[in-house]
This record gives structure tokens, C-alpha cells and sequence, in this order.
């Protein structure tokens, strides 16, 4: 990668690892909920920092504007998120999701 | 390489190197915290890009709340984390391959056509108002149909995590309000009849004995 003077694809690579580093979470943490759901979070950030990005070098605030919808659909995503947790842990005594197959599917 | 290029690779660094800590994290406790440091550098890396309101949004919703929601409820749950380690490199080359094909691709994808370096000049008077001010106007005239949505959303959101949470005590003593509304005087009240004023017939043996 060049040094030279920042493009619009430095930001886009930025967001495109900071994605693959979290989908890599995903099938690390297969079995810890908690961690999952920091991944998640993490790929809504990468999500959110292409579209800042796109924002500012297409001059169009309308990217700034999903990104704040964005953070308002994730923090309820966590919020909802730890609670089932919560549920879950207090009803089978772990959050593994190995143990979590009373649905046989 | 000026200033902005050097700032951009050192936050950029850093978010890398605190999101691969979240994932391998040995305790969750560090993990949270190493996503505390992600999300702080990537809001430093949307100052650079001139998204100031959105950059202290991150830090004040994210790592104000969610963050702090999060370590809550990993200090909440007892949970052994040695278990989860079990076999947790066995997958890695899988997830490796998949986590460098998706990074290749996109970037093969977003490197093509996006070498643009200079942002297109804001007009004087948007540039006099500032980012936060833009959006707001933008928020509050283009989008505030969304923006109702958005709040309802937030609303249930609360609601549900209340719904979900809430846990009654088995010996606490309530009274059931539907119940007590559903009452009638009839269920409660027993009138009874009663002549004002009763003679006594025992009254006049008593004092002639």
C-alpha cells in the first residue's frame, strides 16, 4: 500500500479488514454469546465507517444521517441482545452454544 | 505524509490490534475493554473524516453505555471461560481463509474505482454551519419520518428489555389491581338489618331477682 495522500480506499480497507476481523470472531467465539455479540458489534462498525466514508468524499450528508440510525438500531439490537442473555443464563446456568439445542431443529 | 495520513495509519493500527484482542481474548472482562479501545480509535478515525457529531456520539453511546451495559452483564454472569477455550485455535485456518477472502474481495472491489484524496468542497455557507448542524438539519427536515420510527424503535426496545428482565419475587405479598378493580360493593359489604332500638326481656328479672 502506498503512503501517498489518504484516498477514499484507505478508509474503505480499513472498514473491509475491521469486517473480515470480526466475521474471523465469529467462528473463533462459536461458543461464547458475549463475545459473538461484541463481534456483531464490531462489524456494524465497519459498516458505519464505510458509510462516513462514503459521506465525506461524495459530499452527501445522507450517509452521515444512516449511520445515526444505524447506532440507534444497534445500541437497541445490544441492549435486547444482553437481556435475552440474561434470561438464558438465569434458566439453563450457561450461555455455551453448544448447550443451547432444546430446539431441535 | 502529512499529518492526517500518519494519524490515519496510528488509529487504524491500534482499531486493528484492539478488535483482534476481542476476539481472542482470553477473559471477556478484556475483551470488553479492548472493545472499549476499537471504538474510541474508530471514532478518532471518523473525526479525521470530518463527522464530528457522529465521532462523539460513538464514544458517549457506545463506550458511555453499551459498552458499560456489556461489562454489567459479564460481571453479572458467573461464566468459566476455560471451557469456551477448548478447541478455539481448531477452526482458525478455516475462518482464517474465509476472514482473507472476504477482506481480498472487498478490497479488490473498493480499491478499483475509489481513488479520489480530496473531499468536494462543502459550499461556504454549509462550511459556516458546521457537521453538526448539517445533519441536523437533515435529520430534522429529510428524515424526520425515520427519525419517529427510530424513537418508537428505541421505546419497544426498552419495554422488551424490561419485559425480558423482570423477575417478580415468589413471596412478595401484591394485591392483583385487576382484581381489586373488578371488585363491587356486594363482594365486600354486608348490610345488616338492625332495629335501632331492642328490648330486653331478661332486663326485669334481672332486678326483681
Amino acid at each position: 500500500m502506498s503512503l501517498g495522500p489518504l484516498t477514499l480506499g484507505h478508509y474503505l480497507s480499513l472498514g473491509g479488514i475491521l469486517f473480515a476481523l470480526s466475521v474471523l470472531g465469529i467462528f473463533l467465539n462459536r461458543r461464547n454469546l458475549i463475545v459473538l455479540l461484541m463481534a456483531i458489534e464490531l462489524m456494524l462498525l465497519a459498516v458505519n465507517l464505510n458509510f462516513i466514508a462514503f459521506s465525506h468524499f461524495l459530499g452527501d450528508m445522507s450517509g452521515q444521517v444512516f449511520v445515526f440510525f444505524i447506532l440507534t438500531v444497534a445500541a437497541a439490537e445490544s441492549a435486547i441482545g444482553l437481556a435475552i442473555l440474561v434470561v438464558l443464563f438465569r434458566n439453563r446456568e450457561s450461555i455455551n452454544v453448544e448447550e443451547l439445542d432444546e430446539l431441535k431443529g | 505524509m502529512n499529518v492526517t495520513t500518519a494519524l490515519f495509519y496510528l488509529f487504524s493500527a491500534v482499531l486493528l490490534f484492539a478488535s483482534f484482542r476481542v476476539i481472542t481474548a482470553r477473559s471477556t472482562v478484556h475483551a470488553a475493554l479492548f472493545l472499549v479501545l476499537a471504538f474510541f480509535n474508530a471514532a478518532c478515525v471518523w473525526m479525521l473524516l470530518k463527522a464530528e457529531f457522529l465521532a462523539i456520539t460513538l464514544v458517549l453511546v457506545y463506550v458511555g453505555a453499551v459498552m458499560v451495559l456489556f461489562l454489567f452483564v459479564v460481571m453479572m454472569l458467573d461464566i468459566n471461560t476455560d471451557r469456551f477455550r477448548e478447541g478455539f485455535w481448531r477452526h482458525f485456518p478455516l475462518a482464517g481463509i474465509i476472514g482473507a477472502v472476504i477482506a481480498l474481495e472487498m478490497a479488490l472491489v473498493l480499491m478499483q474505482g475509489h481513488r479520489q484524496t480530496e473531499a468536494p468542497a462543502l459550499s461556504a455557507a454549509a462550511a459556516e454551519m458546521g457537521n453538526t448542524r448539517l445533519l441536523g438539519i437533515e435529520l430534522y427536515t429529510k428524515y424526520i419520518y425515520p427519525l419517529q420510527i427510530a424513537a418508537v424503535l428505541l421505546l419497544v426496545a426498552i419495554v422488551a428489555a424490561i419485559a425480558l428482565t423482570l423477575r417478580r419475587r415468589k413471596d412478595s405479598r401484591s394485591m392483583p389491581v385487576s382484581e381489586q378493580l373488578k371488585a363491587r360493593k356486594a363482594d365486600r359489604v354486608r348490610l345488616v338489618k338492625m332495629p335501632p332500638v331492642r328490648s330486653n326481656p331478661d332486663a326485669s328479672e334481672e332486678t326483681s331477682a
